[in-house]
């Protein structure tokens, strides 16, 4: 294990870099009365770390030459779509049109902002199937309390108050019960059946009178297509239920099946993944929700519209609308707009027959790698699979190696680790998404890695246990981060 | 994997011994060894209530993932551990002794009978 204290002294801290006096700034002098700030306000203490401006550039450049990101290197986290995101995109975020403007700002001094949003609204449509969209979501799992709210609102507008039940398949995303369980639902769980689908009989057993919906995760996170989609969506709509869709894996689908021909009701979408927006620091993302015309009139306000029809000389005019019976705003103001402006981009850029084309790319990417792996990984559900795996990481004569051991020491080549641990129905899974824009000799060399560190398991497991070693920090104690958090600015006194 | 003879089992892992009209419960030995280090374990229930079979009465996190407890048999909590959620990696050190995390008062002794024993639980791990 190593001693935190210590790996990190490869790059100090902004405090151990201070020197007294030292100053990033010079102010002329005052030209001004001086104001008295009272002895009340002022604080006798203010330990702020002194620094030139070069020395704080070299700190954060040298910290951040220590992360690993998909402008560095190969990024298989699978659920993520850590996909490369082009850098036209930031080119086009950053023009003063769009990055100098204010929310609140007259909205004819903005219209190209909103006639954007009102565009992409237009283009979610189109890829989904979906009769309307709001872009208010701050990331998926924001989408995910939007629908599910408006999703019980529609029940209520009914004076349907029974319904307080929503089912979850094992193989959803994580955040799909905490959303339902944060929207006053109760939760069922429903299984899989032996190729990865919705178990049909179990879900039929729970399609009563109290039923709220279902979130479905498809493809699912086990990178599977669920062969019973058609089914489970009219057996939740014959009880009277809603089907909402995590889309969360829409890239691997983008051309070529839209959710809402596939009979689900509501779906999230996240810009920040399928969209080629980043997300590898945390954030921010973007989660629009889509919605079939029956649930229209409950999306949160305000959504970009057309208020005034233009012609061939004049453009329209764009305003914003709020829906009916919206459920109310969800977040401050648009949302997070300079996401918006992304992931508009990227869908310009590639066109439909190029979104098709990225998603044929990711699945047929995927499907390499599982191919490539299958012999020396179990794949517990193996079929084609669509844009990511789920391979185990342990094998019987090597019951010391677990996933985290293999992921610790792909580190050491040079790649980012795939999702450790799940989906939960997988014992040690390893979850692979490579994405689209991964070449062939980037995937081989991947696969190459994986194949050495099974071999590793076997003939060297210490080296797999106390990787990684060829990063800047090694093996971290994730007990001791997990239990002994200190979540202050100021560094404990030795 | 290790499951006292002397313990009854629930199929989520849940382990229970008989003290008179009282049962002592936690979580098994396989339970800690799949969930890994646990860093935090968190009781939501208070002594007093009384809680149905199957029903939730704290949670378990560790390095890997979030699990639930659940109530082996219907019965009113009498004591839960208080020194465990300073305490978390005694789950993993001691999962049958320092590790109890809940004291309760059975209400139907005859809803023992349908849980698993020793032999039972093993089994059905052996076969996950």
């Amino acid at each position: 294990m190593t001693d935190l204290s210590t790996s990190l002294k490869i790059e100090p801290t902004v405090f151990e870099l201070s020197s007294p006096g030292r100053q990033g700034h010079s102010f002329p002098e005052l030209d001004v009365p001086h104001a008295e700030i009272p002895k009340s306000l002022l604080r006798d203490d203010l330990p702020l770390p002194e620094l030139a401006e070069v020395d704080v550039a070299r700190h954060f450049t040298r910290l951040s030459q220590l992360n690993h990101g998909v402008d560095t290197g190969f990024y298989p986290l699978g659920s993520c779509t850590m996909k490369y995101n082009p850098k036209i995109n930031e080119a086009t975020s950053r023009l003063p049109g769009f990055a100098n403007i204010h929310p609140l700002q007259p909205i004819e001094t903005v219209q190209g902002a909103i006639g954007l949003m009102f565009e992409l609204q237009e283009w979610l449509k189109e890829i989904s199937g979906f009769a309307g969209i709001t872009l208010q979501p701050a990331a998926g799992a924001h989408g995910e309390l939007t629908g599910v709210l408006i999703m019980r609102a529609y029940h209520r507008a009914r004076g349907d108050d029974r319904r307080v039940k929503m089912l979850i398949p094992d193989s959803a995303h994580g955040t799909n019960p905490a959303s339902s369980a944060m929207s006053g639902l109760e939760i069922v769980e429903i299984p899989s059946d032996t190729r990865g689908n919705i178990d049909l009989a179990a879900l039929r057993a729970e399609c009563d009178e109290t039923l709220a919906g279902i979130m479905i995760t498809n493809p699912n996170t086990l990178g599977l297509f669920d062969e019973n989609l058609r089914q489970v969506c009219d057996c939740v709509h014959e009880a009277g239920g809603l089907v909402y869709g995590d889309g969360a894996n829409f890239n691997a689908i983008m051309g070529i099946s839209r959710p809402a021909d596939c009979g689900v009701d509501v779906l999230h979408f996240n810009l920040h993944k399928t969209f080629s927006t980043p997300h590898g620091g945390g954030g921010p993302g973007s989660g629009p929700v889509g919605v079939t015309d029956e649930l229209a009139a409950f999306l949160p306000g305000p959504i970009a519209a057309i208020v005034e029809e233009g012609d061939d000389e004049e453009p329209p005019l764009y305003g914003l609308v709020t829906p009916e019976k919206s459920i109310g705003r969800i977040k401050a103001f648009h949302g997070h707009f300079g996401v918006m402006t992304r992931a508009y981009t990227y869908i310009m850029m590639l066109g439909g027959e190029g979104l098709r084309a990225a998603s044929e790319h990711a699945v047929l990417n995927a499907n390499y790698l599982q191919a490539r792996l299958r012999d020396t990984y179990k794949i517990p559900y193996d079929r084609i699979c669509m844009h990511e795996f789920v391979a185990e990481g342990h094998w019987e004569d090597a019951p010391d190696i677990h996933a985290l051991d293999i992921s610790k020491r792909l580190m050491d080549f040079g790649f980012h680790p795939p999702t450790n641990y799940f989906p939960l129905i997988v014992p040690e899974a390893l979850m692979i998404e490579p994405t689209e824009t991964e070449s062939k000799e980037t995937l081989d060399a991947f696969a190459d890695a994986l194949i050495q560190i099974a071999e590793e398991a076997r003939t060297q497991p210490d080296l797999l246990q106390t990787a990684p070693h060829r990063t800047p920090v090694g093996r971290l104690d994730e007990v001791k981060a997990a239990r002994e958090l200190v979540l202050c600015c100021w560094l404990p006194e030795k | 994997m290790n499951f006292p003879k002397e313990l009854k089992y629930t199929r989520n892992d849940e382990w229970i011994r008989m003290e008179g009209d009282e049962g002592v419960i936690g979580i098994t030995d396989y339970a800690q060894d799949q969930l890994s280090d646990i860093v935090f374990v968190e009781f939501l229930v208070d002594v007093g209530e009384s809680l149905e079979q199957g029903e939730t009465f704290a949670a378990v996190e560790s390095v890997k993932a979030a699990a639930e407890v659940y109530m082996p048999v219907n019965g009113k909590i009498i004591a839960v551990n208080e020194d465990l959620p300073d305490a978390p990696e005694k789950v993993n050190s001691d999962p049958y002794g320092e590790a109890w995390m809940a004291r309760i008062k059975i209400s139907d002794p005859s809803e023992l009978d349908d849980l698993l024993d020793a032999d039972g639980i093993a089994k059905l791990e052996r076969d996950h």
